[in-house]
């Protein structure tokens, strides 16, 4: 471990670009698969433990239309933003969908309705993308140049840099739209008291259709990331699920930018303690952090009462 | 104890023999089905009657398999040679070291469980609703990927449990013999704290914690109580699991967060949370739905399995046993005024 | 009758449970059908390669029962395989092996994917003295216990990437300043290739200078490679599973990486020559199986005939997976047992594997005592530009060093 730390800080200092780098691509990647969840959390109270599975989902459906597409000779830049339009648009409905059949019918029972629900589908979408793609890892070569630094000792994959740009133009949107549209007011308000929301005329039914499968949307763009940056499989969901519960836990609810914010945290932690401590620790990292950021916040709070008492 | 009640302890415990006896064949998926009882009622006591939803539970279950192959083996050998990933010794364990073994370890997990848990306890109770949930999820999916890191215990290699000497047809049903008895008394204990102040009590927590504080009651105290008990039938059970299995290993067999650990929850909201009776009835149908479909439906098992999970979600939203209240509440000793109504009927 | 509901239902439940999952308890030979039994992963994290054993099996099966099937007695028996799922979780796999053998009456067992499995299931087959031939655990442990009814076909897990560091060693005048990084997967099988790399780095007085082991649901090992960039190893060696190969192709071109010889396991299984063509390039692969060695039996002729035939069953291959292959020798391995022995009892079949000498399309099989197959060597392959595997024998035989595509 001394030898890593000395690695990292006397060494190849110019390490620490990459690792900074390469956590806060991560990082985004995790924030949108969690900023999705924060979303429907937030807004509807579902907790969605098939949010993994959405963004494996879309990973496939990319998947599906990358090769057709990359062999009727159109470039790959240009291939990336339609699969990806496709994508969200597709995954919306399908999230649609789900809101009809599931989601709906559990949305004012207590917490773990939805969770159990939610659990349900991921068992059968994990099965049934395994039975339509089959078991095997897939990947999708986005073919994009590999930008270098430093004597090529720092690479950027374009791709990266391009998930980056995404997850923030995706943040913003989803942060203006709430803040400016009708929409957007009509689903704050409704986070905020459904009941008064209802009295006002405003259509839950339609708010909550509209979140979930906004939802759905992002995971699916996150889902796209995920194939051309790391490796998709039907049964890997789960990693994005907890990653997402973790982020959002930690962010606290109903906090979006905090939600990036803690992404970004995540992404680098896991970089780091994978450099530090070793690869064996990564993801005990992330959900180490999410229990200390739990129990500091306990402290706080036991602070705070003492104070006002 | 009212007779009708014995009268269904009687006939569960003859299922419970005569189940083995009849259907030999099967023995080791009962003793699978008496461990998601256990699961599920454990889960019931803090989830359904304090109001923790807690998704941990399964840490207990994976530290007490630990606990327990670390007793059973250093009692006879050196852990780390043993757990080498040569494998190099070839481990003989005679029959009086097995059971000596196995009984210390048994003991040895639920006690140890039971340390953990009010460890766990001291900061995790401070937490609410989701946060709660999310936070023991956390724990497991922490233990899980530390105790592959450990080298001691054979990391991500696993350890082989000593082989049970005696006949293999016998295997299973001595292992079948602790889940039983495990669940049974897991059960009578639940029984037994429900039935006292301490049922109140946390029911109360469940019901308001901060006016229950107020009442005067520790509430820390209760939870961490709820949560031990938990943790040391959970403890007992993951030894004799481990042991049953052969083979265990962190993330898989040990700390499966994502299919136990949330089968268990499954199972108790299935039957209907905050009863006694609830998880059991869950336990008892989504294993045989599992297995079922397992058998049956090969290569759809786990459409089948979510389909289901779903279902039962939409349309028996109170789980089974809140439909059987709500359709048969003399039954439950339930008493629906219905003079009042009719009162007002007349009027 | 509302007392009847409650006790109908808690009672039926325990009886149900029982009875409602009755299958029916086939016998091992019905007719003229011999019945297999596995417990493979066609879920979870090794669906993948799950999947390319029971396409081993099913062709070898369906091979065997083209031919005539198997004679015993002066009669053609079919082969059958009855497969169960075992989630890639050993607590399942364990379970259903007792399943197998005591709900569905198998004698005869064809093994799991993956040594972790394997080391679950086989105490219990071994108990019930149920012989079972594997083609998929490779760690040595499992050879080390004495089992008697236990059978690889494969060489066990430690011949897997030592070849790499003999390789290496024979590159350099002086091997002990060698730096070694290694990357293995936190699973079973992984950390017993861990085992074979690091007694051939000791022997050579090498230096380890990165030991990494992957948490199994890791999909990026991006700060693994960022410290191989930064300590310049002369060798990296990467093993895990199908998952483990991706990962890191992909990330070595992403993060150009370059490392003079680079080492792995299960190349072909996860395609990398396909889906990473230029990273692919100059990887050295360890296999238990190529497609271009002289050998051959009687039922599926050489072994680029196997090759051929099974690309034809299956045309989604460009490059079989030697998984495939092995699967398909243990089913050859029984076949040959039941003939050998000429009777269904167990005991009679169990002596008749131990005895097998045979030469297959899969190389020599003979049985240790302890039941690994000495008979075979592991090869080391080298994916060139245009994506073929060829065998590096010697130093010589290697492109040294790597020239990347990328």
């Amino acid at each position: 471990m001394l030898d890593n730390l000395q690695l990292l800080f006397v060494w190849a200092p110019v390490m620490n670009i990459q690792m900074i780098l390469d956590g806060i691509f991560v990082g985004a990647v995790f924030a949108l698969s969690a900023y999705g969840l924060a979303l429907v959390w937030g807004v509807m109270n579902v907790k969605n433990l098939a949010q993994g599975d959405f963004v494996i989902l879309g990973g496939y459906i990319a998947f599906a239309l990358y090769h057709p597409l990359h062999a009727s000779g159109i470039p790959p830049w240009l291939i990336i933003p339609i699969v990806l339009v496709i994508v969200m648009v597709s995954m919306f409905f399908f999230g649609t969908v789900v809101y009809r059949l599931i989601i709906k019918r559990v949305i004012d029972q207590d917490m773990f309705t939805s969770l159990l629900a939610t659990f349900g589908l991921s068992l059968l979408l994990q099965q049934v993308m395994n039975l339509i793609w089959g078991p095997e890892v897939q990947i999708i070569d986005s073919e994009l140049p590999i930008l270098t630094a430093f004597d090529s000792f720092v690479t950027i994959p374009t791709v990266k840099i391009l998930s980056l740009v995404m997850a923030s133009l995706l943040a913003v949107a989803v942060v203006v739209f709430m803040k400016t549209s009708r929409t957007g007011q009509a689903i704050r308000a409704t986070a905020q008291d459904p009941r008064a929301a209802r009295v006002l005329g405003i259509d839950t039914d339609r708010v909550y259709s509209f979140t979930f499968s906004l939802n759905a949307s992002i995971c699916g763009a996150a889902g796209v990331l995920v194939a051309m940056i790391w490796v998709i499989q039907p049964f890997y969901g789960i990693v994005y699920s907890v990653r997402s519960f973790a982020i959002v836990t930690a962010a606290g609810l109903g906090n979006l930018p905090a939600v990036i914010g803690t992404g970004f945290g995540l992404g680098l932690i896991e970089q780091y303690t994978g450099i530090i401590m070793g690869a064996e620790y990564q993801v005990a990292a992330a959900v180490v952090m999410l229990l200390g950021v739990l129990i500091w916040r306990q402290i706080q709070m036991r602070r705070h009462r003492q104070v006002v008492r | 104890m009212s007779s009708k009640t014995i009268m269904l302890y009687v006939a569960i415990l003859l299922a419970a023999i005569f189940g083995p006896i009849l259907f030999p064949n099967y023995i080791q998926q009962m003793a699978v089905l008496w461990v998601m009882v256990l699961m599920a009622s454990t889960w019931d006591a803090l989830g359904g009657q304090t109001g923790y939803n807690s998704l941990g539970n399964i840490t207990f279950f994976g530290a007490g398999m630990y606990i327990s192959a670390v007793i059973q083996i250093s009692m006879f050998y050196d852990v780390a040679e043993y757990t080498s990933a040569y494998g190099a010794i070839k481990p003989v364990f005679t029959e009086s070291q097995y059971y000596t073994g196995l009984y210390l370890g048994i003991i040895g997990a639920g006690l140890g469980s039971v340390l953990l848990s009010l460890f766990f306890g001291t900061f995790m109770f401070g937490l609410r609703g989701p946060y709660f949930a999310i936070g023991t999820l956390g724990l497991a999916v922490a233990a899980g990927q530390l105790t592959g890191t450990f080298d001691y215990v054979g990391g991500g290699s696993g350890i082989s449990m000593p082989f049970f000497p005696g006949d293999i047809e016998f295997r299973s049903l001595f292992f079948y013999g602790f889940c039983f008895g495990l669940a049974a008394l897991s059960h009578f204990v639940l029984r037994w704290m429900y039935s006292t102040q301490f049922g109140l009590a946390i029911n109360a927590i469940r019901d308001d914690e901060d006016k229950a504080e107020a009442m005067g009651i520790p509430t820390l105290l209760h939870k961490q109580i709820g949560w031990a008990v938990a943790a040391f039938f959970m403890g007992c059970v993951g030894a004799v699991f481990g042991n049953m299995v052969g083979f265990i290993e962190p993330v898989e067999v040990a700390f499966p967060t994502a299919t136990f650990g949330i089968f268990m929850v499954a199972m108790a909201l299935l039957g209907g949370k905050g009863t006694l009776w609830g998880p059991v009835i869950g336990a008892v149908l989504f294993h045989v739905i599992k297995e079922t479909t397992w058998t049956v439906l090969l290569g759809w098992q786990w459409v089948a399995l979510g389909l289901i999970l779903i279902v039962n979600i939409v349309y028996f939203q109170e789980g089974l046993m809140g439909w059987l209240q709500r359709k048969y509440p003399e039954f439950f000793g339930i008493v629906v005024d219905t003079s009042s109504r009719e009162e007002k009927a007349e009027s | 009758m509302k007392l009847n509901a409650m006790k109908q239902m808690a009672v039926s439940a325990a009886v149900v449970a029982s009875l409602g999952m009755a299958g029916s308890a086939v016998a091992k030979v019905e007719g003229d059908t011999i019945t297999l039994g596995s417990s493979i992963s066609l879920t979870g994290k090794y669906a993948t390669n799950g999947l390319h054993t029971q396409r081993g099996y099913d062709y070898a099966v369906d091979v065997i029962n083209a031919a005539g099937g198997v004679k015993v007695g002066g009669k053609s028996y079919k082969l059958t395989v009855k497969y169960y799922d075992d989630e890639s979780t050993p607590a399942r796999g364990a379970q259903l092996a007792e399943r197998l053998i005591q709900q569905d009456g198998v004698e005869y067992m064809l093994g799991p994917y993956s040594s972790g499995m394997t080391k679950a299931i086989a105490p219990v087959s071994e108990k019930f003295g149920v012989p079972m031939v594997e083609a998929e655990g490779a760690s040595r442990s499992l050879f080390t216990q004495g089992y008697k009814y236990l059978f690889a076909v494969l060489s066990t897990s430690e011949q897997y990437l030592s070849t790499t560091i003999e390789l290496a060693a024979q590159t350099s005048d002086n091997p002990s300043s060698l730096k070694v990084a290694m990357a293995f997967e936190n699973d079973p099988f992984s950390l017993d290739v861990r085992e074979g790399v690091v007694d051939a780095v000791k022997k050579h007085g090498m230096k380890i200078v990165i030991d990494d082991k992957l948490p199994a649901d890791l999909s990026d090992m991006s700060a693994t490679l960022t410290k191989v960039k930064a300590i310049r190893p002369d060798v990296l060696i990467v093993s895990g599973h199908s998952k483990g190969a991706a990962t890191a192709a992909r990330q070595l071109e992403e993060m150009k990486v370059d490392v003079p010889i680079i080492g792995m396991t299960h190349c072909e299984a996860a395609k990398i020559q396909e889906k990473f063509p230029k990273s692919a390039k100059g990887i050295m692969c360890a296999t238990q199986w190529v497609e271009t060695i002289p050998k051959s039996d009687a039922l599926f002729g050489s072994a680029a005939d196997w090759n051929a035939g099974f690309k034809k069953a299956y045309p989604s291959y460009t490059s079989v997976p030697y998984q495939s292959a092995q699967a398909s020798a243990a089913v050859l391995v029984w076949a040959k047992a039941f003939e050998a022995a000429n009777s269904f009892d167990k005991d009679k079949v169990r002596d008749a594997i131990s005895a097998v000498e045979m030469e297959t399309f899969y190389g020599d099989i003979k049985f240790s005592a302890a039941g690994n197959n000495i008979a075979k060597p592991m090869f080391m392959r080298q994916i060139d530009a245009d994506g073929n595997y060829n065998l590096v024998v010697t130093a010589k035989d290697m492109e040294f060093p790597r020239k990347p595509g990328y």
